[in-house]
């Protein structure tokens, strides 16, 4: 490649100078500013970045659904503005959501795009039978794709779009949400296409790990292209930066905030027992331990770098050329009165029902104070359910729950008091500014006056909120609105708090701020239950449950659920590999 | 690599997969079965029987202040009439008592020297008073009970031999609705308004779902063209509309007994043609709305609301203030009614037909060119 230059069809997207705004209230919100790069053909391409990013802004002007400002934008040789017909009928698209019809059978959703795709009537059954092979779906043709599995539905949608092999095929987010077994299918199918037909392949994802089986990233942030290469090309440059430190137990937290905000510091992050630490400069453990005024009974070993870690370092650089803080702030929270030992939330037996389905049936198992406990599953697995019945927003239909000693059954709003709660998504109200949120929160939660005041300063300043006071909810990044969340949810001091998918979607620096309250939360003693689809996240919390259709397929540290639950001869497993293996185990006895 | 943009024709194979899967939804989703046929069975059942403008068992209070034969033989009258429910007080101040707590709509009372008053003309031999809270119900009370009065007044004049001193005799004769049945004459428009309300809404709505749903997002990019979308929209739900207009045209007759005086023919082509242009609406309205809910409200605010008041189907066209008379023109109902009411109750008459028919067809066009004209693959 370096010799002569590639002709035109090396390259299924070339993208020179595209800018896209939208308008949103007063504000212009630039989606992609001044992007140009090249997408190959014949390969997975992975578009890689947070929410806001801009990666559904450039597939759906790829697919012609969207016409840019400003710059050129070429799709399989075509203009993708003025000759999106001809795009249209060579590529495919699955948008981010469930683009199938729901009250449609799986058959009837292939039929129909079959018929918009042209595809002639006798042709049509050898393909099902290899999609639907592919797809594991045969079982499954009579079914409505609404009563398909959030794994099933995926691969349905991928089914649909390779019908009639398309040139290229542009998915947004397939993986989002989905279990990790589901997911693996979906990417052997993805590849399976890109070796037996040739077909160049764009997809967005926000996991960092699946970065790793692009053959090629472009990594993206706030519009801009932070880079583009082999997912290696990245972080190979930062071996040598990485080191797992195990230290002793309980002083984990301590350890890793003082590392986190240290200027030589990359990224310190808490992953079970250990803290993985990258720096800036390369060198040996025994540096790494004078440098950083490690003790001696902290165990450093070198470790490989990951994709994610050249993400964070590219992240910090542009933020700081924006001069932006990348330091990360603590929180101060009062000592919760009573001993690490105290079960504050109690579960046994517990069930819920909807009709004849049980969203959640039969999960027992206890958190004691001070812990980040985490509920880990795919979509559909009852975490948002449980969690509903533990802060007394949804009764349970059978079963025991204590939370701060209370019996939840019987005195609800007195257990109340004591916890705070972040809902799913964005649950503040979006047409008010940050302070009326505040505001309003504070007063929810009955505090008045003086107090007041005090509280909402607090939030202010602990979550940095004190530049956006005045901006209306519904404008701020989702970084922001994540915080304002939080600090919306401990206006009353809770001892208690439950977190429902608080990082979905945000950068991973945003991320680890985020941890990074919980965790000066936790020191302070307050016990915090978190869910998550992010397997990695799971390694945050000192002990998780696996959850998947209802039930607790197993609970344990990270490290233990680890050690128990691996691929054979996988060393060092992550807790990705673990619920893989888990669900195997699982489904074969 | 052959350039696509020729083949701009339709598809057959893909209109008719979009209309199959249409189909299905329909038959699979009870709420637009729901619009179509339990929505207007339910509106006819109400404006059919609820919804009256005639007076009927209208509850009277009667007073006889001196029972004599002359004032027992009129208020009799009252009791044999099916308008009235009369009930008897022994003196006007109960009976303004009954009044006041709403037992009863109006009070007819005969003086004490009812009898030798009856045929002088200088004083008011009975007195009568009437609820007006209803302005509309009172003047229809008041009508019947002068009825009845002149009615019993001029059997009295001829059995006793008497010359009436009534210088001209009305004679009515009404045309068209001979037995002055409102609801001869609110069914057919309440067609109208429910065809509005099935055209508009549900295909606001479906087409909003398919935004909310994502589905729209994955449909347009496929060879399909936006001219398929249209009318794999338009077809389903144009016969689903025409299934609603059916039951609704059979209840009108069977159950209600409305007259049918024109041609079915006609019936058929003038609603296909306003169903066109309730679906058009439907199909701009979703263009607009992002979601099903907010297409729901404005369905329900620039379909149904003005098809209701301002269509003539209730309220009269021409007493309404001459801007608003200049509104009714937009109201594509206002067309279709006329042209219902005249089917229905008077037959074919072709000059009123023609110009009504004309002016849907105008509309249609108009509709249809707006939603080619916004109707575009691109998602703003």
């Amino acid at each position: 490649m370096d010799q002569s230059q590639p002709r035109q069809d090396d390259f299924c997207i070339v993208a020179s100078g595209v800018r896209k705004h939208f308008i949103s209230g007063k504000k212009t919100i630039v989606a992609l500013d001044d992007c140009s790069f090249k997408v190959k053909s014949g390969i997975v391409t992975g578009l890689i970045g947070p929410d806001g990013a801009g990666k559904t802004t450039f597939m759906r002007l790829c697919s012609g659904l969207l016409v840019p400002d400003a710059g050129s934008l070429k799709v399989l040789g075509f203009d993708a503005t003025s000759d999106f017909l001809d795009v249209q009928a060579n590529i495919r698209y699955m948008p981010q959501r469930f683009g199938l019809y729901e009250d449609l059978t799986v058959q009837e959703n292939l039929d129909l795009y079959s018929d918009l795709l042209g595809v002639p009537p006798d042709k049509r059954q050898a393909r099902y039978d290899i999609l639907m092979k592919m797809t594991g779906l045969a079982p499954f043709m009579g079914r409505l794709a609404g009563r398909l599995s959030g794994g099933m539905k995926q691969k349905l949608g991928l089914a649909c779009t390779l019908i009639k092999p398309p040139r290229l095929l542009i998915l947004d987010e397939p993986t989002v949400g989905v279990d990790p077994v589901s997911r693996r299918e979906l990417w052997q199918i993805v590849y399976s296409q890109v070796k037996e037909q040739g077909m160049s392949v764009l997809l967005s994802t926000a996991y960092l790990d699946e970065a790793e089986r692009c053959q090629e990233v472009i990594l993206m942030h706030e519009g801009h292209v932070l880079g583009q290469g082999v997912p290696s090309s990245f972080s190979r440059p930062l071996s040598g930066h990485c080191f797992m430190l195990k230290g002793p137990k309980g002083k984990k937290r301590q350890i890793q905030r003082e590392l986190a905000n240290r200027d030589e510091v990359i990224d310190a992050l808490i992953l079970g027992e250990k803290i993985r630490l990258v720096i800036m400069d390369e060198m040996g453990s025994q540096d790494v331990r004078k440098t950083f005024n490690l003790s001696e009974d902290i165990e450093i070993e070198g470790s490989e770098p990951r994709f994610e870690d050249a993400f964070i370092y590219l992240l910090k650089k542009r933020l700081v050329s924006l001069g932006r803080s990348v330091k990360f702030k603590i929180i101060t929270h009062k000592k919760v009165a009573g001993s690490p030992d105290d079960e504050v939330i109690v579960v046994k037996n517990l069930k819920r029902r909807f009709g004849d389905f049980y969203a959640v049936n039969g999960i027992s198992f206890t958190v004691k104070r001070g812990e980040v406990f985490g509920l880990l599953g795919a979509n559909g697995a009852g975490k948002t359910t449980t969690f509903r019945m533990l802060c007394g927003l949804l009764p349970a239909s059978e079963g025991e729950l204590y939370v701060a000693g209370k019996n939840l059954r019987k005195a609800r709003a007195k257990a109340r008091e004591r916890i705070g709660y972040m809902a799913q998504k964005f649950s503040l109200y979006e047409d008010l500014t940050v302070i009326q949120n505040l505001n309003f929160f504070s007063s929810a939660y009955g505090l008045h006056g003086k107090r007041q005041t005090e509280r909402v300063q607090w939030a202010l300043d602990a979550f940095d909120l004190k530049e956006e006071e005045n901006s209306i909810s519904r404008d701020l990044p989702l970084g922001f609105k994540q915080r304002l969340a939080l600090a919306a949810a401990l206006m009353h001091e809770p001892d208690i708090i439950f977190l429902d998918e608080p990082t979905s979607g945000v950068d991973p620096l945003a991320r680890r701020q985020f941890w990074a309250h919980i965790n000066s939360l936790a020191e302070a003693g307050v016990t915090i239950m978190v869910t998550t689809h992010f397997m990695e996240e799971a390694e945050y919390c000192d002990r998780v449950v696996i959850m998947k259709r209802g039930r607790i397929l197993a609970k344990g540290t990270p490290e233990e659920l680890k050690s128990r639950y691996h691929p054979p001869g996988v060393t060092n497993p992550t807790m990705e590999d673990t619920f893989i293996t888990l669900i195997e185990m699982k489904e074969a006895a | 690599m052959t350039s696509l943009r020729n083949e701009s024709s339709l598809s057959r194979m893909r209109l008719k997969g979009l209309i199959r899967k249409e189909v299905k939804q329909i038959i699979r989703d009870p709420s637009s079965i729901g619009i179509a046929f339990f929505l207007p069975v339910i509106l006819l059942i109400i404006f059919g029987y609820g919804v009256s403008l005639d007076a009927e068992h209208v509850p009277l209070g009667l007073v006889i202040e001196h029972p004599g034969p002359e004032a027992n033989e009129f208020m009799a009258g009252f009791q044999d009439s099916e308008y009235f429910d009369p009930i008897f007080y022994p003196s006007i101040q109960e009976a303004e008592k009954a009044l006041i707590e709403r037992k009863i709509m109006g009070i007819v009372w005969t003086r004490s020297d009812f009898a030798r008053t009856l045929f002088s003309s200088s004083e008011a031999p009975i007195g009568v008073i009437v609820n007006g809270v209803d302005a509309n119900q009172a003047r229809i009370v008041e009508g019947y009970i002068t009825g009845v009065w002149m009615k019993w007044l001029v059997s009295y004049a001829r059995s006793h031999g008497l010359a009436l001193k009534v210088p001209i005799r009305v004679k009515h004769r009404i045309w068209f609705n001979s037995a002055v049945r409102s609801r001869n004459f609110l069914v057919p428009g309440l067609i109208a308004v429910i065809m509005t309300l099935i055209g508009g809404m549900l295909t606001s709505m479906v087409v909003a779902r398919e935004w909310e749903r994502g589905t729209m997002e994955a449909l347009l990019v496929t060879p399909v063209r936006v001219k398929e979308i249209i009318l794999g929209k338009v077809i389903p739900y144009f016969f689903l509309g025409m299934g609603g207009m059916v039951l609704s045209v059979f209840i009108a007759i069977v159950v209600f007994h409305v007259p049918f005086r024109g041609s079915y023919l006609a019936l058929g082509f003038a609603s296909s043609l306003f169903m066109l242009t309730a679906i058009a609406l439907g199909l701009i309205i979703s263009t607009a709305a992002g979601s099903q809910f907010v297409a729901g409200q404005i369905a329900i605010v620039i379909t149904f609301l003005p098809a209701f008041m301002l269509s003539g189907f209730v309220f009269d066209i021409n007493s309404m203030p001459y801007p608003i008379q200049i509104i009714t023109h937009i109201v594509a109902a206002r067309y279709f009614v006329s042209i219902l009411q005249s089917l229905f109750l008077a037959g074919n008459i072709w000059p009123i037909y023609i110009v009504n028919c004309l002016w849907l067809a105008g509309m249609a066009m108009v509709f249809f060119k707006i939603i080619r004209k916004k109707s575009h693959k691109r998602l703003i």
